[in-house]
């Protein structure tokens, strides 16, 4: 492809105009190149500067882009070169356990480069071109592949990479040379094909690169969530469940519990791959991440839970454009997953960051806006986004049939914890779960601040049959009743709020102690205990048949304050439990205390 | 090659625009007035030969035509790391404490590149303010990011001056917003005893609008420098409602679309590129960052509180001249306070849920519902806790704040009361403790 040329026409922030003879294709990417003025090129030991830029709007021989850098220096009449490609990523092997920018630059590569900051006109390649990997082939000469197939595959941390045909190519290939097993690094040609619609002979490495702002699409079919993607935090599994291949959306105000949640889904989620979107938000929240991950061990594969992860990371005062782009590039990663077969999970935080900045480059562009001065166009952006999560079946011609997902849970920070602000509004149009984060509730210290009035799951009755399997049978059916229960039981609240304890009947106060107290003992959990944190599937049934026991139990009170008293010290000892370890002496006791308490008034009332 | 030009086509408010050549996108210009007089301007805009300027002193007197000289430089900020403390800036860096310009200096960028995620280390120290309300109940940790929301009339400026006296710090700070000039003399007559580790960079009200917005980039620079030669700084910003203001002055004056009650749609990343520079630096030092917001209307969802409190790693409130214990939160406290006192967290536990105890107590009462006896100790206890704790005034150090708080404790309640785990009244109730 030819590639253009042009000239800085006008710089207004991160927004340059250029005008430029040839053809420019939207959204493809092209440099600015910088008078050296400060020395900076200098300094970096490059010929001279260039900023990356995407094309965003062409209009009679101008184009205006967005640069993913600072823009100071930039002249009138600066040159820029346009790469005919656009903004794309490398797919390969090496990617778990890195930290990487918006664009996919290693930022500890970059640290070692060039120091505490981050220089601008600086771009590294994503994979790792000296690590070598254990190559497995497994296509057959002569076997014609499509897009997506295997060719081989890799071991990568617990998981085996399947090196593919790249998804970009279309129609099918004739495998013409495939490499013999070896330790290959990423830049080896691994495969030679023929393209049958073209003629054209590629010789294919273990990386190809995928415009990330397109979904991949090259799988057999998509399927309908029918299956959970675990989370361990109890009121979503149960009460707001999250399919896998499903999407969720996560609003608070700020100081509600979003990053502690966002964290501990994390860590305890059921996927094979966990992708962190650090998108426009605080520093520090990665960098605990960072820290702490490699050190952690996740129960179930019992190596670090760095291993399972990416983090994409374009914290609050990096570029806005790449903040743009962050949360394309980390979909775009877990799609690559996806195609391997493995659950993949996104977790974008906070879409609003990225709508603020797509609200930004609006602004520049004079585009007439929308409500709040968001693009007009801001709902269907966010409605594709979350589109790419889905679950898929693939099929290879020598690996067989498999299933792969992308799970997406985006926080939103809406203005002034106001859901009816408009990225909220359009995420919740297009999700399949909303999980409403409080100020209430995080005032009150009920953590997590999941409003269980006001959030709800499409996925709960979809996924009856999978949660009745990996629970008990009548789950979802006694989740429902607990729910109603819980609903009632907050009304008694509300009322008792006006007309006071004492003129409430009996069984209303009753009906709202059972509600506070499932409340206290299932909905609530203690993200910073280690039992607490990730309560196994079984525990959880078991909590749940507890709590129904109790609520449903008949203890006959005489009075108000004997029925308070009850249930105080029934909470009191289910949420000691709760951070009881399975199998100790306390986890034993306890579980026998609320027994015999629930077996003696049984049997007071026999009496 | 020299650029000067002498014809400016457009004056709005402190925006000007001209036509020039080979000018860059943040270049500095010196504008020399009719008068004699001279100030800077900053490139914000660049429309092919159409170069919009920002005038740090303001448009008032400048003339169609007036000399416009570009400078090939971006703006600076003349940094001496021995000549700088003990001095007062303007927002442009230029020194108004009528002594000499800077000896030796370097002039260095502003607004610079921001620190690489993967070199940030998890913060681990805390930084004593002597404020028992600060260091025992909302611990400040070394490169932490703190908002002070607080309305007009309430004394933030001088929580900041106390701040800036007590704390523990190589270098303080202190980026002046919008400040009546009444605080600017406060600010240097206070802070005149600890000249030798404080630098003033100053806005005052009166100043051009401009200055204001370059205030916290010339104090963060600095502090940047301090930082990476190993010095634990503190930059305190007053107001940073202020410098939102005057962005949003200059973006309405360059049409540019509002987003939110006239703000500009990159506030929340103009103040992230700011609050940002806070951090602890591996085997080096660290910037800390304590900012007064002023909330108009005392509305926290206002844009700029708002935006702050999603940017800041927690937020102080100061009402009715305290700060209030139940709003104000340092979310970085728990990495430090296990590593103070054994008693620390539990006691700041106690005395807050026993203080929301006192504070319910006070609402019945005030509504005529009688008070029992556990309540008059609560009410007692809680006017302890005001006039010894929480008054502002109070400096002592952490370890006589957390024993100050087991006399308190010890003033109105029985062990058993206080439900504070028994192991740690064995060691700490003061009876124990004599004993």
């Amino acid at each position: 492809m030819s590639t253009s040329s042009g000239h800085v026409q006008g710089v207004s922030g991160n927004m340059v105009t250029v005008a430029f003879s040839g053809d420019v294709r939207m959204n493809e990417v092209a440099f600015i190149t910088l008078p050296d003025l400060g020395g900076e090129a200098v300094r970096l030991k490059a010929e001279a500067l260039r900023l990356k830029a995407e094309v965003i709007r062409i209009r009679s021989g101008e184009c205006d882009m967005q640069v993913f850098e600072d823009t100071r220096g930039i002249e009138v009449g600066a040159e820029v070169s346009f790469t005919g490609q656009l903004l794309a990523i490398e797919l390969g092997p090496g990617l778990l356990s890195s930290t990487y920018d918006g664009l996919g630059n290693p930022l500890e590569a970059l640290a070692n480069r060039c120091g505490f900051f981050l220089q601008r006109g600086v771009y590294l390649p994503t994979l790792d071109r000296q690590r070598t990997w254990a190559w497995q082939p497994i296509a057959r000469l002569g076997q014609r592949l499509s897009a997506g197939h295997a060719l081989g595959t890799v071991p990568e941390a617990m998981f085996t990479h399947r090196i593919m045909v790249p998804f970009g190519i279309i129609g099918q290939v004739e495998v013409i040379d495939v490499a013999p097993p070896g330790d290959l690094t990423v830049d080896a040609t691994v495969a030679t094909v023929r393209v049958l619609a073209t003629g054209e002979v590629r010789a294919l490495t273990m990386v190809q690169e995928w415009p990330v702002k397109r979904p991949v699409s090259c799988y057999a079919e998509r399927l309908l969530p029918s299956k959970p993607m675990t989370t361990r935090t109890r009121i979503v599994d149960a009460f707001f469940p999250v399919a896998e291949g499903g999407t969720a959306c996560v609003p608070g105000p700020f100081g509600s519990g979003k990053t502690v949640f966002q964290q501990s889904v994390s860590r305890y989620a059921e996927a094979d791959i966990v992708i962190i979107a650090a998108c426009g938000e605080r520093a520090g929240e990665v960098v605990e991440t960072l820290r702490e991950f490699p050190e952690l061990i996740d129960p179930r594969t019992g190596r670090s839970l760095m291993e399972r992860t990416i983090i994409i990371c374009n914290t609050s005062s990096m570029p806005v454009a790449a903040r743009e782009a962050s949360v394309y590039t980390a979909i775009t990663l877990a799609e690559y997953y996806r195609q391997m077969g493995l659950r993949a999970l996104l977790l974008a935080d906070s879409t609003s960051r990225w709508a603020q900045a797509l609200r930004e480059m609006s602004g520049r562009l004079e585009e007439i806006p929308g409500e709040e001065a968001f693009p007009a166009y801001l709902g269907s952006l966010i409605a594709a986004f979350y589109e790419r999560a889905n679950i898929v079946r693939l099929e290879d011609p020598n690996l067989g049939p498999s299933q792969g997902s992308v799970t997406t849970i985006g926080t939103v920070s809406p203005a002034g914890g106001n859901f009816e602000e408009p990225v909220t509004q359009s995420t919740l149009a297009v999700v399949g779960c909303f999980l409403g984060l409080t100020y209430a509730r995080s005032y009150a210290k009920r953590f997590p601040a999941i409003s269980p009035s006001e959030s709800w799951s499409k996925y709960l009755e979809r996924l009856r049959p999978a949660l009745d399997a990996a629970y008990f049978p009548g789950w979802v059916d006694l989740v429902n009743r607990l729910q109603r229960l819980y609903i009632a039981g907050q009304k008694v609240g509300d009322q008792m709020k006006v007309v006071g304890e004492d003129d409430l009947a009996q069984a209303d106060f009753e009906r709202y102690l059972a509600a506070e107290f499932l409340d206290s003992v299932f909905m609530q959990q203690n993200a910073f205990s280690e039992v607490d944190s990730s309560p196994s599937n079984e525990r959880t049934a078991l909590l749940l048949k507890l709590t129904a026991q109790v609520v449903d139990h008949d203890f006959g009170f005489r009075s108000k304050d004997q029925a308070r008293e009850t249930f105080t010290e029934l909470t009191a000892t289910v949420r000691d439990w709760n951070l009881a370890a399975e199998g100790s002496e306390d986890y034993r006791t306890l579980l026998e205390k609320v027994h015999s308490r629930l077996n003696a008034s049984a049997a007071a009332r026999a009496a | 090659m020299r650029k000067v030009y002498t014809h400016i086509d457009q004056i709005v408010g402190p925006v000007i625009t001209l036509r020039a050549k080979g000018v860059s996108y943040g270049e500095l210009a010196r504008i020399r007035t009719r008068d004699g007089g001279s100030t800077y301007a900053q490139v914000i805009k660049l429309k092919g030969e159409e170069v919009s300027l920002q005038v740090f002193a303001g448009s008032k007197g400048i003339s169609t035509g007036d000399e416009v000289e570009f400078l090939g430089r971006q703006v600076q900020l003349d940094f001496s790391s021995d000549n700088l403390l003990g001095r007062t800036f303007n927002g442009v860096g230029e020194p108004i404490d009528s002594r000499p310009r800077l000896q030796g200096a370097e002039p260095i960028e502003i607004g610079g590149p921001s620190f690489n995620p993967s070199r940030r280390i998890i913060p681990s120290q805390m930084i004593q303010t002597g404020i028992p309300m600060i260091d025992m109940f909302n611990t400040l940790v070394k490169s932490q990011k703190l908002p002070i929301f607080s309305v007009a009339g309430e004394p933030y400026n001088e929580l900041l001056a106390r701040i800036a006296l007590q704390a523990q710090a190589d270098v303080i700070v202190l980026g002046g917003m919008g400040l009546k000039y009444d605080d600017y003399l406060y600010f240097r007559d206070q802070l005149a005893s600890s000249k030798e580790r404080t630098i003033l960079f100053v806005h005052t009200a009166a100043d051009p609008v401009v200055e204001c917005m370059m205030v916290p980039d010339m104090a963060l620079a600095a502090a940047e420098r301090y930082a990476t030669a190993g010095k634990d700084v503190l930059v305190l910003l007053t107001d940073m409602t202020a410098f939102a203001d005057s962005m949003k002055e200059v973006a309405v004056a360059m049409e540019q679309i509002p987003a939110n009650r006239g703000y500009p749609g990159d506030l929340y990343s103009q103040l992230a590129s700011r609050y940002e520079k806070a951090v602890d630096i591996e085997g080096s030092g660290s910037i800390t960052i304590l900012a007064v917001t002023t909330m108009p209307g005392d509305d926290v969802t206002h844009p700029v509180p708002d935006n702050t409190g999603y940017i800041t790693e927690g937020q102080f409130y100061l009402k009715g001249g305290v700060i209030d214990p139940f709003g104000s939160l340092s979310r970085l406290k728990q990495l430090v306070n296990g590593k103070t006192r054994p008693d620390h967290a539990p006691l700041m536990n106690a005395m807050i849920r026993l203080y929301d105890a006192a504070r319910k107590v006070r609402q019945q009462q005030s509504m005529g519902f009688s008070v029992s006896t556990f309540d008059q100790h609560l009410l007692a206890y809680a006017s302890e806790f005001e006039t010894r704790m929480m008054d502002l005034a109070v400096n002592l150090s952490l370890v006589e704040q957390l024993d100050l708080g087991w006399e308190i404790l010890a003033n109105h309640f029985t062990e058993a009361q206080t439900t504070i785990p028994g192991k740690l009244l064995a060691t700490w109730w003061p009876k124990n403790r004599a004993a």
